[in-house]
Parts: C-alpha cells; sequence; structure tokens
C-alpha cells in the first residue's frame, strides 16, 4: 500500500509537471489554429506540417497539428475534432477521413462562428470556407501520360493503389485509369491492387502481379507505400529496366530510385505548399478577407533530369 | 452420473475443488477494492489537474466529448473483460465491432429493414462471431489468442467484401443516428447505452451462474472441469457474451458516424484490452471489475482528451499514455505483493 501510494504520488507530480506546460500554452493570447490531419506520422504528414509551422511563424499565430495513426480511424479523428473545437479555436483546419462524419461537428464549427478550412482533401458540405489540396485526378492522369509515353504507347501496365476507401485512393486510381482508357487504347491495365500503403503488403503484391504479367511494361505506385513496394518487387525480381515504374510523392527510397533509374520518375503534390497555404487561408478567414472556394496547391513531375531544379527540390522530403 | 465407491483421488479431486473454491471466495472479496480506490483516484487526480491547466477542459461540451469517446471503447473493454476473467484474450473486439456494424448497414440501407431489426442484427453477427471465437477455442482446443487472432482477420476481411471496401451511409434513415447521438438532459444516448450495458455486465459477473463460472475457469479451468462444470459450453456462452457487447459497441460506432466504416477497428482491441488491464483485471484470468473497466477506460479517454486539450504534441501524448498503461499494471502487482 505504501510503494501504491508512491505510485500515486507519482502520477500527481507528473501531472503538476503538465500544469505547467499546460499553463504555459495557456498563458499566450495568441491566435491559436489547430490542423486536425489525417495522419502525423508519415514524412508526407510531417512536410504539411513543415509547411504549416512556416505560416505560423510567418503570420505569428500558433498552431497545433494532430491526425488519428491510421488513416481508417474516422472516430478518433473525431474526437480530435472535438477537443479542438472544445479549446475555441479561432479558426481550424481540417483533412476530413470521411466527409460525411464530420458534419454535424463542423456545424456545431459555424455556429460557434469558428471558420473550417479544409486540407488535403474536401469535405462534402458548404461549411469550409475554402479547401488547400491537390488536383489528385489531374495528377495521376499526368502520371498515366508520362507511362505512355515512356512504354512506347502501347502493353500492359498495373497499378498498385494505397486503399479504395478514400478520396486520394479514388481520385489517383481513376484519374490514372480513365486517361489510359480515353487516350491510349493499345496500353492494358492488368491488375490494379489495393496494399494499405504498406511498403510490406504493396511489395508482395507487386511481386505477384509481376509473376501473373510476365509481358509487363509498366507499373504505377499510386503513393509513397505502394511505389517503394514496386520498387522493391522490381529489384527483388531482377526486373530493372523491363518494367516502366512511376511512383508518387517522395520520400527518401523513392528518391533514391529515381537517381538510380529504377524508378523513371514520380508525381510531387506540393504538400509543404497544403500547410502553408491551409495555415494561410485561417488566418485569412479569421481577418474576415474572400477567398476562393478551391487554393488548387499544384503537382508536378520529376525524373533524374529536374530532381535536384530549384522547382522541384523544395517539394521533395526524405 | 453412475455412482462409485470414493477412492482416494476423489479425495483428492474433492480437497482440490475445496481449495479452489476457497481461492475463489478470496479472489472475489479481495474484490479490488484497493486498486478500484486507486485507480478511480487517478482518474479524480487527472480530472482536477487538467481542470487547473486549461479552462477549456471542465467545460460541458468537452465533458460530453470525452464521455463520447469512452462509449464505444469502453462497451468493447466490458465485453472482453469477461473473457479475460476467464484467462482467455480475444483480439477480434475491434473488428468484430466494424463486422457488425457494417451487417446493421446492409440491414439497414440495403435492404431497407426497420431499424429495431438492423439494430439487433447487428448485435446478432457479433454474437455469432463470439460464438464462433468460443467454440472454435473450447471444442477444437485452439488457444483463444490464434483463434480470436484468425477472427480478427475473417472480420475485417468479410467487412470489406460486404461492403464493398466503401462506407455504407445511413443517410435515408436519419433516426438511426438518434441512437447514439440522441440526448436525454444533454447526456447522449451512445453514454447512456454505455452505462445500462456496463451495469448489466456487472450483475451478469457478480450475481448469475454464468458470471461465477467464468471466475471459476479463470482460477483454475481443469478444477472446474472436475467439479462437474460442462467447461466447454460456458467457454462458448462467455465468448459470445464478449460478442454480444462487441456487436453493441458497431451499432453504437455505426450510429455515431452515421455510417459503417468497414476499414475501421483494427488497433481497438488492444485500447479495450488496456482499459482493462488498468481496471485491475488480471490477464492471467480469475479476477476482476465490470467496474474496474469503465475506470480504466475512463482514464485512457480522459487522458488522450486532457493531454489534447492542452496541445501536448502527439507523439509525446502517445508516450504518456504508454507509461500509464504500465504504471497501473505495476500499480497492481505491488498491491498483490502486499497482499
Amino acid at each position: 500500500m505504501k510503494k501504491a501510494t508512491a505510485i500515486l504520488a507519482t502520477v500527481v507530480i507528473l501531472a503538476l509537471i503538465l500544469t505547467l506546460f499546460g499553463g504555459m500554452v495557456q498563458a499566450k493570447e495568441r491566435i491559436y489554429i489547430p490542423l486536425i490531419s489525417k495522419g502525423f506520422q508519415h514524412q508526407f504528414w510531417q512536410a504539411v506540417k513543415l509547411g504549416a509551422e512556416k505560416a505560423a511563424k510567418e503570420f505569428d499565430v500558433d498552431i497545433t497539428f494532430e491526425g488519428p495513426e491510421s488513416e481508417s480511424q474516422v472516430d478518433k479523428q473525431i474526437d480530435m475534432l472535438q477537443a479542438a473545437l472544445s479549446k475555441k479555436p479561432k479558426a481550424i483546419a481540417l483533412a476530413a477521413l470521411d466527409s460525411k462524419a464530420v458534419i454535424p461537428l463542423l456545424e456545431q464549427a459555424k455556429a460557434a462562428g469558428i471558420p473550417v478550412i479544409g486540407f488535403d482533401s474536401g469535405v462534402d458540405s458548404d461549411i469550409p470556407v475554402t479547401t488547400a489540396a491537390t488536383n489528385n485526378v489531374a495528377a495521376a492522369a499526368l502520371a498515366a501520360d508520362k507511362m505512355a509515353e515512356l512504354i512506347g504507347y502501347q502493353g500492359e501496365v498495373a497499378v498498385i493503389v494505397h486503399d479504395q476507401t478514400s478520396r486520394t485512393g479514388i481520385d489517383r486510381r481513376d484519374g490514372f485509369v480513365n486517361r489510359i482508357k480515353q487516350k491510349y487504347p493499345k496500353i492494358k491495365i492488368v491488375d490494379i491492387q489495393y496494399g494499405g500503403g504498406d511498403h510490406l503488403k504493396s511489395t508482395d503484391l507487386a511481386k505477384a502481379i509481376i509473376m501473373a504479367h510476365p509481358n509487363l511494361k509498366g507499373f504505377f505506385g499510386a503513393n509513397e507505400g505502394s511505389a517503394i513496394g514496386v520498387i522493391n518487387a522490381v529489384t527483388e525480381m531482377n526486373m530493372k529496366g523491363k518494367i516502366v515504374v512511376i511512383g508518387y510523392d517522395s520520400g527518401k527510397q523513392q528518391i533514391a530510385a529515381i537517381r538510380s533509374g529504377l524508378m523513371a520518375g514520380a508525381i510531387t503534390q506540393n504538400p509543404i505548399g497544403i500547410g502553408y497555404e491551409a495555415v494561410k487561408a485561417a488566418v485569412m478567414a479569421i481577418k474576415g478577407q474572400k477567398l476562393p472556394k478551391v487554393i488548387d496547391t499544384g503537382f508536378f513531375w520529376y525524373d533524374k533530369t529536374n530532381i535536384d531544379s530549384p522547382q522541384i527540390k523544395p517539394l521533395l522530403y526524405d | 452420473m453412475e455412482s462409485r465407491p470414493v477412492t482416494v483421488k476423489d479425495k483428492a479431486i474433492l480437497e482440490d475443488r475445496a481449495k479452489d473454491k476457497a481461492v475463489l471466495r478470496r479472489s472475489l472479496f479481495r474484490s479490488d477494492a484497493t486498486q478500484k480506490i486507486l485507480a478511480f483516484a487517478s482518474l479524480i487526480v487527472m480530472f482536477v489537474v487538467f481542470s487547473l491547466a486549461s479552462p477549456n477542459f471542465a467545460k460541458f461540451n468537452n465533458i460530453i466529448g470525452i464521455l463520447l469517446a469512452t462509449a464505444v471503447n469502453g462497451v468493447l473493454a466490458v465485453g472482453v473483460t469477461f473473457v479475460i476473467i476467464t484467462g482467455g484474450i480475444d483480439l477480434s473486439v475491434g473488428t468484430v465491432m466494424t463486422f457488425a456494424s457494417v451487417m446493421t448497414g446492409v440491414f439497414i440501407t440495403f435492404w431497407k429493414l426497420p431499424i429495431i431489426i438492423g439494430v439487433l442484427g447487428g448485435v446478432a453477427a457479433g454474437a455469432l462471431c463470439g460464438f464462433i471465437n468460443g467454440s472454435i477455442t473450447a471444442k477444437m482446443k485452439i488457444p483463444p489468442f490464434i483463434a480470436t487472432l484468425g477472427m480478427m482477420m475473417i472480420a475485417k476481411g468479410l467487412s470489406l467484401v460486404i461492403s464493398g471496401t466503401r462506407p455504407i451511409y445511413f443517410i435515408d434513415t436519419p433516426v438511426f443516428s438518434k441512437i447514439a447521438m440522441g440526448s436525454v438532459l444533454g447526456i447522449p444516448n451512445a453514454v447512456l447505452v454505455f452505462f445500462g450495458a456496463a451495469i448489466i455486465a456487472s450483475l451478469i459477473l457478480t450475481k448469475t451462474v454464468l458470471g461465477r463460472y467464468t471466475f471459476a475457469l479463470g482460477s483454475n479451468e481443469e478444477a472446474a472441469r472436475l467439479s462437474g462444470i460442462n467447461v466447454d459450453a460456458w467457454k462458448i456462452a462467455i465468448y459470445t457474451l464478449g460478442g454480444i457487447f462487441s456487436g453493441l459497441a458497431g451499432v453504437m460506432m455505426a450510429s455515431r458516424l452515421n455510417s459503417a466504416q468497414p476499414a475501421l477497428g483494427q488497433g481497438y482491441e488492444l485500447e479495450a484490452i488496456a482499459a482493462v488491464v488498468i481496471g485491475g483485471t488480471s490477464l492471467s484470468g480469475g479476477e476482476g471489475t465490470i467496474l474496474g473497466t469503465v475506470i480504466g477506460a475512463f482514464i485512457m479517454s480522459v487522458l488522450t482528451n486532457g493531454l489534447r486539450i492542452l496541445s501536448i504534441p502527439q507523439e509525446w501524448q502517445t508516450v504518456v499514455i504508454g507509461v500509464i498503461v504500465i504504471a497501473a499494471v505495476y500499480a497492481d502487482i505491488i498491491r498483490r505483493r502486499g497482499q
């Protein structure tokens, strides 16, 4: 029992430290904008966070950046949004996992006069004053154009996508597939599989696809994890140079693969820009300035030739 | 049963049985008063500290947020408490919850059945999964860790297959969202359902034969078998009961999100198990209380919410919660040693 008391005391002390910390946070009377993201541990989200922090510094506001551990945890995101609203922020930025599920809370925000900014992906609602996002359909269509060019406008290609439920997954898959179907009738998409963005799972999927389709000429990985899976499969099966690999986003492994020629090139979004524009838009909304309904944060094709160019380099993350 | 002369072996068994009963009684009596007080005290301390640290913590809306965040995990944790007390484990509660919510979506949105049928159907889907878990464990003698791990994957896969990998929305049946999000005196129904479920679970555990046998299986399964308890049947019943709670959690989750999210659920089993363990239920079986589990679930959600309100960086939130889980279990071990 003595020891139990000691533990209780430890908890109290720990709690007091937290209080101090909390007190410090509360002490500042500055504009506060919480960003509720879809995730926080992927490099992509870290880059978004970086952009948000850059804007926070520039406009002299406080931000927090939070997201659930996996992109399926719709309810966790709602809890985060709820907690963020409890803090009575001046504005809130949200990358919704399920745009319908968050609507009751967005209405709560609206009722409280808190402007909502969408980032990365939109919400099926009029409440967000603006959304800062990549046009994923157009970006994946660009990947399809590059693929067609690199394989000589004919042959078999396959696709690995991170998932079939999220907006980005659907948009990138459809953007790629529809462009191929419409513009390149001699190219056949032989398989589309979903690896959850998991490197290992995507690797296994890609290997199975390559085994099943010996004439495969091109492979598109629709996000970082999927693309790395494809690279791994091509390396493990000694197919380097025989299959044209196109990726999405960046990260150390993809960048290295492009430099070594294992990957032909990739589409990069502008994650830093997404975070930056979200916070900037929030600040403008607080000031009552007018904003466009959509802020296109842009996307680019990059390969060996322009990977170090001043236009591309700042958009890539390790 | 045929009568036969009492042998030495029988005597030994009888003695064993008496001993086990004594152990059982003791474990019921020392029913964790210390642990509960300690856990409850920690909860209060956390609450006070967070309230002092941020004026936004103890606001009505935030408290409601905490209660709502606890409801689903709480119901899952209450269900898995039974299984853990038997010395078993159920890793499938999270994805079975998802499966139940998808089935509710199928019944209500796809088949246009009345909402009540959808709700009962969802709970029944959970019960069925629990029944299968129990049967695999009891009849096929596959360890519960493996049996429920398999069920975790089966339920996850089936949820995706049945839903066509898309969320099923309850847009056409606005009443459905009231099941969790309607409120009585400002308290959301989901929270009331959670409390109701916890009270019923507590009564089952302490006042019924099922509850007594739950402890008996966890204390000494062999002794229970030798004293004539139909261990297999009761085990199946207990896993089915756990499944019913997962099913209920699934209905609550679907109602709260106004949609059945087929990709959700994995990882929730660990949070539920953490709540059970923080609440003083031993993973080796034989003891535990529902009240403890409820407090455990609240400790997790108060902590998560409080750290968020204080704007503690998310990476650190996870670290703090991990430390608390270990501290709570350590406190429990010390208490045991002290006895």
